[in-house]
């Protein structure tokens, strides 16, 4: 395990579904996923959080055993994939990232289909199309629906053998905020009145934080932390934050001698002036008071608590979606 | 059976009948087939031959004007030349034809040769008649008989008495054609059906999801080969039936032997489905590995015209490949009497080769 997987990465000893230790997996040279240990406890919603190509993706699959690792080990319900993979399949509902189904089957004849795979009823077909709130939709061919009815099925496939371990890749990717919602609410309901284990990627930092218990931050590979939003937050000591632009033509002035300075980031073109603070209440006065003799004109002045992103960007550099 | 393979079963079909192509492309295209090439080559109808004439300087009194004195002068509205003569040579056995002589300059009837306007110069000079044609063209060779025959007076026409034409059934072109039909019906719905429907599974990643259930892979695949060899017999006893029904087609060998053709040439083509489908997930690139096999056996074992008529050395590759042997097979039953004893090696090569190439293919499967 290397020093920063480490960091805020508990080992639980006791009622863990989920135990992964030392796990790597390589795609030719590329190192997917480095060193990884987790364990997640029955109950708990745990996110997944990280950019493209953070390895959120080849981990959920080595949990599923879609993908086998090089080396280390994943234990579910204390049984490895290797002689358990029928156990295995009935007790994991999976979600993969952007399934797509049979174009000319209704909705309806798409989860009969899975649901023959585990001996399911009708009655279970029901369940889930309620569920899901697709009932309108239920004779329309899946290449007929719209990109959240379409994930709204692959969530309700997921669930139909009432899996007690739930493994979501991406569920909300693509979605407006509507649909995202939708599913943010159904599976809420299910933390609600289910004892179900679930592990979700994403790279919505708004999604992990909503849904999830337990946010692990990944890049490049690695677990670079793990905590509840607060302990995230707060136990890294990250900070508070201090937002500005500058009027044009002034000089860029060095703030690093105020009082509770961490850190000062300027971005040329916007002009725009990123302080990462101890605590806002300190630094402030003292910025204004420095600006007002200087005469130095800032606009849009902006103070707040750190996010995860601020977090993902003081840990790795760069910021959770590409294109932001 | 339970109910997943049921279920696996019946979404193959669903997923046929609710696409009115594939409908179309699978059934009514082959009857389509048969019945015009069936029509076409079975009919007796008027041909229309085109044949370049070069006289350097016409006289009156030549074995050639004698013959176009009798024919139509076919004359320019405008420059008042004669362009063409038509003549018509009609014989009860034959049919009938119709020869336009275009009289032309030498370099420009090898220009009609080259470009496929006609397949015989026509060359008269002072003393002579001469007949410039390639002895490998048959219609050349053909056309040089009828017309020789009919300049030097018709002798030939005349001798057509002896002409027995072949009409019975299982002597007609629509016999040749209808077997073939059904095998490279069989080779097409095998590999269409299952590898491109297998490679684009694998493309959406359904392939993937499934496989993360517990259903059994075997199963998925039997559900495979069961929906498209009922399909293919359904596509195969419409396309017989209307042959039966409009061509007066029937089995002369053992249905029995049909039915074990019919088993073999599906389990071979699931064979090769399965190990073409085996790894790509790219449709692109799977249109390309099925055209990669389908295409040189679908020109060259035989299916609408023989393979004889390729040279003698390929003849033998030729009828080693899977649907030569499937539609040789198929074909000797309907037209020789052929019974289970004459094609069971074919039965055996097919069925064997069939069940190593699917093991093959499932070894190398890429599920995920």
């Amino acid at each position: 395990m290397t020093s920063q997987n480490r960091v805020n990465t508990g080992i639980v000893e006791n009622g863990s579904v989920i135990e992964i230790e030392h796990v790597c997996k390589n795609f030719r040279d590329v190192k997917a996923v480095q060193d990884v240990s987790l364990t997640i406890k029955e109950g708990e919603f745990l996110a997944l959080l990280g950019p493209n190509g953070a390895g959120k993706t080849t981990l959920v699959e080595m949990i599923e055993g879609l993908q086998q690792p090089v080396s280390g080990e994943i234990r579910i319900m204390n049984r490895h994939w290797h002689g358990n993979k029928d156990f295995l399949h009935r007790i994991i509902g999976i979600s993969l990232q952007e399934t797509r189904f049979i174009d000319k089957l209704t909705l309806r004849e798409t989860l009969s289909l899975f649901a023959s795979f585990y001996d399911i009823g009708q009655s279970r077909i029901d369940e889930i199309i309620e569920l899901t709130g697709l009932g309108e939709k239920q004779k329309t061919y899946t290449e007929n629906l719209s990109g959240g009815q379409r994930q709204r099925l692959a969530l309700g496939i997921a669930l139909l053998n009432k899996p007690k371990i739930l493994l979501l890749d991406e569920p909300t990717t693509g979605l407006d905020p509507t649909s995202r919602r939708e599913i943010w609410q159904i599976l809420l309901d299910l933390k609600k009145h289910e004892k179900t284990t679930m592990i979700l990627t994403t790279h919505y930092m708004e999604e992990a934080s909503y849904l999830c218990d337990t946010i692990v931050i990944m890049d490049k590979g690695q677990i670079l932390a793990r905590g509840t939003l607060q302990e995230l937050l707060s136990g890294n000591k990250t900070g508070e934050i201090i937002e500005f632009i500058l009027e044009d033509n002034q000089e860029i002035p060095d703030y690093s001698f105020l009082p509770g300075i961490r850190k000062t980031e300027w971005d040329n073109t916007l002009r725009k002036c990123h302080l990462t603070v101890d605590e806002i209440i300190i630094t402030l006065p003292a910025l204004l008071e420095y600006n007002a003799n200087k005469n130095i004109r800032a606009e849009s002045l902006e103070c707040r608590k750190m996010t995860l992103e601020d977090l993902f960007l003081g840990l790795t550099g760069r910021k959770l979606r590409d294109n932001e | 059976m339970n109910s997943s393979v049921l279920q696996l079963i019946s979404i193959r079909f669903k997923e046929f009948i609710r696409e009115p192509e594939i409908v179309f492309w699978s059934i009514i295209f082959p009857v389509a087939m048969a019945w015009v090439l069936g029509v076409a080559f079975s009919q007796r109808s008027e041909l229309t031959q085109t044949i370049a004439l070069v006289r350097n300087s016409p006289s009156s009194d030549t074995l050639l004007q004698g013959f176009l004195n009798s024919s139509e002068p076919i004359t320019d509205t405008t420059s008042k030349d004669t362009v063409a003569y038509l003549k018509e040579i009609e014989n009860d056995k034959l049919g009938k034809t119709v020869y336009r002589f275009v009289p032309v300059r030498w370099d420009t009837a090898l220009l009609m040769i080259k470009r496929g306007e006609t397949s015989i110069i026509l060359k008269e000079s002072s003393d002579s008649l001469q007949y410039y044609f390639d002895p490998k063209n048959p219609d050349a060779k053909l056309n040089y008989l009828i017309l020789s025959g009919a300049i030097n007076n018709e002798k030939f026409i005349n001798e057509t008495g002896n002409i027995q034409t072949l009409t019975r059934a299982g002597t007609r072109y629509i016999d040749y054609l209808v077997p073939g039909l059904i095998a490279l019906g069989i080779m097409n719905s095998l590999l269409w059906g299952i590898s491109y429907t297998l490679i684009e599974m694998r493309s959406k990643k359904l392939l993937r999801r499934m496989i993360a259930t517990p259903m059994k892979k075997t199963q998925f695949l039997f559900s495979h080969f069961t929906a498209r060899l009922t399909l293919s017999t359904i596509e195969a006893s419409i396309l017989y039936a209307f042959s039966y029904g409009y061509f007066k087609i029937s089995v002369q060998g053992s249905i029995v032997a049909l039915i074990m053709m019919f088993l073999a040439g599906n389990i071979f083509f699931t064979g090769i489905s399965v190990l073409i489908s085996s790894r790509t997930s790219n449709s692109r690139v799977g249109t390309g590995l099925i055209n990669f096999v389908s295409m040189p056996m679908m020109i060259l074992s035989g299916i609408f015209f023989s393979y004889h008529n390729f040279p003698d050395f390929v003849v033998p590759v030729i009828q080693k490949l899977p649907l030569t042997i499937l539609a040789d097979s198929i074909r000797s039953i309907f037209i020789e009497g052929a019974q289970v004893f004459d094609i069971m090696p074919d039965f055996l090569i097919l069925t064997i080769l069939g069940l190593i190439l699917s093991y093959l293919g499932l070894r190398i499967f890429k599920w995920y």
